[in-house]
């Protein structure tokens, strides 16, 4: 406090430097929803009117308010499974995949132990979703470790063979006795409470509170000093003892633990069941709101509300407009565009 | 070349430099590393412009932009690291290089011209090879071809030899004599002096930058060369000699017959024996990639040998990982600390503390005690007389400062063994005393060292028993009293092997 009078700046707000790092993903947004208007005009709609829909409707009401916070919840938990293995250098692709295997290890759970009470099920089911993710990343990051192979490519080659992996399961095994396309309905204790009667379930205080351990364990502890070592220069943290190897193993397994996680809760939170192809992207969207948020925890939160917001607002043009989904897709693009090409302008008011 | 300086941030690489090349004369450039050998002829190149000075050519003042101009005035550079694209064969890699390459290639053409050039100088090689498929020797034939087919008429040569087996270096010679004969000029830039013995017309030495001599063949001798090559440096301090008798204790480090694998353009350790006594500074001397780095790094457990077992206080470190020696009580300050010892993003404090996290963890690991860092590193400067500030990133320090941290922080432990590769490189001349006085100290309360260094007046003044590596062997192990610059020169340039070896 005392600093910011001794310079008496005009602006004394501006002074923050988290809030300048808001107003400036602000501006790169309008500048996507711009972007994204000129597509609207083009294709004949109306981009106010439709842009009024997409608010009122996911800001403007509890119930729309709710179905962001649930489009939420997984990508806080992806983006969380990429930001983590970037720590170190390690560029995870592979959200997707581990995401699948995640979700299959947890229903594997449900269906095993169907009789076992919730509070005892659920953990097992969480356990069993993370270890599943994470024996997916232990094959990219075992390699990357020997010298073999390039996380980034094995990371992103594994993720079409998870869902193969998923139909195997429902398809030979899973299904129920009436659709081949999933497995029966979970049972009441498999599945993640929820809340207010929305179909906000506990994944997403699960994935807040990831967040908050995040950043606790990155500035205060031991590992997060070593991990941090490595990312900056990894070369002398292996020649100042740190056992480089161990760390890029075990980070690319704990990632691929959180984006598992972000499958159990989407399998038991949200659809109570296991879908064939339930994730579309998931993984990918995770990817990118890591990349857009910098890693940083409150940049996740805030950029997967965001996309959040998008993504349900599409849905709902959709509906009202006439507007086909793939063209929220393009909004999507705008907006990563936008914040990659990061314009110099913007970036000048940084302090 | 007439007058040509060259500075860079902190160094002046080149000091009013005259340089005359003919034609039909094989001109050696000889000096130690960081003598400014390269420099200036990347100068001629066109890869550095010089600050001042000037270039002539046939009498004629000319500028070099770059390696284009210097094309264009008939002069090519083989580099140490080769230019060319492993996945053409040598005919497309030649063709690329050629000053006017047509829309449509000459196949039969160029297959015919390389024939030629290749049968005249004795540079066999089947044009359809396929680059990635040649040896080391190979592809630089490729490179020599490459600019004789781009009608160089100057070739310039980095340390054409270096990687080269014995008989492949024969063979070179014979290439380059030819060229001699046939009008050619050729610099040879060397630090082996055997070979400029062997093939050079002209001799200039370099040193710090400055010419320290120019002499035809037929004027010098060994003794001539090395005197130039190594003179003392003034001013350089001294710290006095305290001879602890070596006490009858176990070696602090131990190799026995240590081999290791090269990878790339590393030298391969061969066959080493060493000691390292505790109260004993044993110094490595060398010119740079004979081995020096790789003996480190295989100390630290970074490298691992293929043959050979390493003792580490006592007990076989043959396997063990780099943290399991650090924690044993073994300090490490590598030749590049930006590079190799530090992680520019971090505050210098939090520099200091990743080589121990352990020590300074506090509820299991899950915080860190930074006063703790903070008392350690207090009472580590105060020792050294040092001073640097804590609490900035790394990156903004300058080298010395840079230096000074890693030292203050290898030093905290108390380290039983200390491994150090230049450890005064960028120090001022008081933190250099210091540092000195640091290790020396080290040294008396019971410590090993094992000191790699360039500058043998240095290595002289510091070690208490001395070995030079060449070509990753141990070719001399001396009592410091016992022998001379001369003597080391000797060795570590190979002229004394290979007068033994004939």
């Amino acid at each position: 406090m005392l600093k910011t009078s001794e310079i008496a700046p005009r602006f004394p707000i501006l002074q923050n430097k988290t809030i300048i790092l808001g107003i400036r993903y602000f501006f790169m947004i309008l500048v996507a929803f711009l972007l994204f208007g000129i597509i609207l005009v083009i294709s004949g709609k109306d981009p106010l009117q439709s842009y009024k829909d997409i608010f009122t409707y996911t800001l403007g009401s509890t119930y729309g308010f709710s179905e962001v916070l649930v489009a939420m919840i997984p990508m806080l938990l992806t983006a969380l499974a990429v930001a983590l293995p970037a720590r170190v250098g390690l560029i995870n692709v592979g959200g997707e995949g581990q995401l699948y295997i995640g979700a299959a290890f947890a229903t594997f759970g449900a269906l095993t132990f169907s009789n076992l009470p919730a509070w005892l099920l659920l953990p097992i089911m969480i356990i069993l979703g993370m270890l599943g993710g994470a024996l997916w990343a232990f094959i990219p990051g075992y390699l990357k470790s020997i010298g073999l192979v390039n996380e980034t490519i094995t990371t992103l080659l594994l993720n079409p063979v998870a869902p193969k992996i998923i139909g195997f399961l429902i398809f030979g095994f899973w299904h129920s006795p009436m659709d081949t396309v999933k497995t029966p309905n979970f049972v009441a204790a498999a599945r993640l409470p929820t809340f207010f009667g929305t179909r906000i379930h506990l994944g997403l205080i699960i994935g807040l509170i990831m967040l908050v351990l995040f950043w606790l364990f990155m500035k205060y502890t031991r590992w997060g000093l070593e991990m941090r070592a490595i990312g900056n220069n990894a070369q002398a943290a292996r020649r100042n003892g740190i056992p480089l190897k161990k760390y890029l193993i075990v980070v690319m397994c704990i990632g691929g633990a959180i984006a598992g996680l972000a499958g159990m809760s989407q399998v038991s939170g949200f659809y109570g069941v296991l879908l064939l192809n339930f994730s579309m992207s998931l993984g990918y969207m995770g990817f990118m709101v890591s990349w857009l948020a910098g890693g940083e925890p409150l940049g996740i939160l805030l950029m997967s509300f965001v996309i959040a917001v998008i993504i349900t607002g599409g849905n709902l043009l959709q509906l009202t407009r006439g507007v086909p989904y793939s063209v929220i897709n393009l909004l999507l693009a705008f907006t990563l565009f936008v914040v990659l090409a990061r314009p110099n302008l913007i970036k000048g008011k940084k302090v | 070349m007439r007058g040509i300086t060259k500075a860079f941030p902190g160094v002046l690489a080149n000091d009013q430099i005259n340089l005359d090349i003919f034609a039909s004369e094989v001109h050696a450039l000889l000096g130690e590393n960081g003598a400014g050998k390269s420099t200036l002829m990347k100068i001629l190149y066109g890869f550095y412009r010089l600050d001042s000075g000037q270039i002539l050519s046939n009498g004629q003042p000319v500028t070099i932009q770059s390696p284009h101009d210097a094309r264009a005035l008939k002069m090519g550079m083989v580099f140490q690291d080769f230019s060319l694209i492993p996945a053409l064969s040598v005919m497309e890699n030649l063709a690329l290089f050629l000053p006017r390459l047509p829309a449509v290639l000459d196949v039969k053409g160029i297959n015919q011209r390389i024939r030629e050039v290749s049968e005249r100088y004795g540079l066999d090689i089947n044009p359809e090879a396929m680059v990635s498929q040649l040896s080391i020797g190979e592809l630089q034939k490729v490179e020599i071809l490459k600019l004789l087919l781009a009608d160089a008429r100057l070739l310039i040569l980095d340390e054409p030899t270096r990687v080269l087996a014995p008989h492949e270096v024969q063979a070179l010679f014979k290439v380059i004599d030819s060229l001699k004969k046939d009008g050619y000029a050729i610099v040879l830039i060397t630090h082996k002096l055997k070979e400029v013995l062997e093939c050079a017309d002209r001799i200039t030495i370099l040193r710090g930058g400055r010419v320290a001599g120019t002499l035809l063949r037929s004027e010098v001798d060994e003794e001539g060369l090395i005197s130039l090559m190594f003179e003392k440096k003034l001013g350089s301090p001294i710290v006095t000699h305290k001879r602890v008798s070596p006490e009858k204790a176990a070696p602090l480090l131990e190799l026995r017959d240590v081999w290791t694998h090269a990878e790339g353009l590393e030298t391969s350790l061969k066959g080493i024996d060493l000691k390292v006594n505790p109260g004993e500074i044993v110094g490595v001397a060398g010119v740079s990639g004979n081995g020096q780095k790789e003996l480190g790094d295989v100390a630290m457990g970074l490298i691992h040998c293929s043959r050979g077992k390493k003792f580490i206080f006592n007990q076989d470190f043959t396997d063990k990982s780099i943290q399991e020696v650090r924690m044993s009580g073994v300090a490490f300050i590598p030749e590049n600390p930006l590079t190799l010892s530090i992680a520019p993003f971090m505050t210098v404090l939090q520099n200091i503390a990743i080589t121990r996290t352990k020590k300074y963890a506090r509820l299991g690991g899950l915080s860190m005690d930074w006063q703790a860092v903070q008392a350690d590193v207090d009472r580590s400067t105060q020792k050294l007389g040092f001073s640097f500030p804590l609490y900035i990133l790394a990156r903004s320090l300058s080298g010395g400062n840079l230096q000074r941290m890693v030292v203050a922080r290898e030093m905290i432990d108390e380290p039983r063994l200390i491994i150090a590769s230049y450890l005064t490189r960028g120090l001022d001349v008081q933190s250099t005393i210091a540092a000195r006085q640091a290790l020396v100290q080290a040294r008396d309360n019971g410590a090993g060292v094992l000191l790699i260094l360039e500058d043998l007046e240095e290595l002289l003044a510091l070690s208490d028993c001395l070995i030079v590596l060449y070509t990753g062997k141990i070719v001399g192990n001396f009592r410091p009293e016992d022998t001379n610059v001369y003597e080391i020169g000797h060795l570590m340039t190979g002229s004394e092997v290979e007068h033994v070896e004939n």
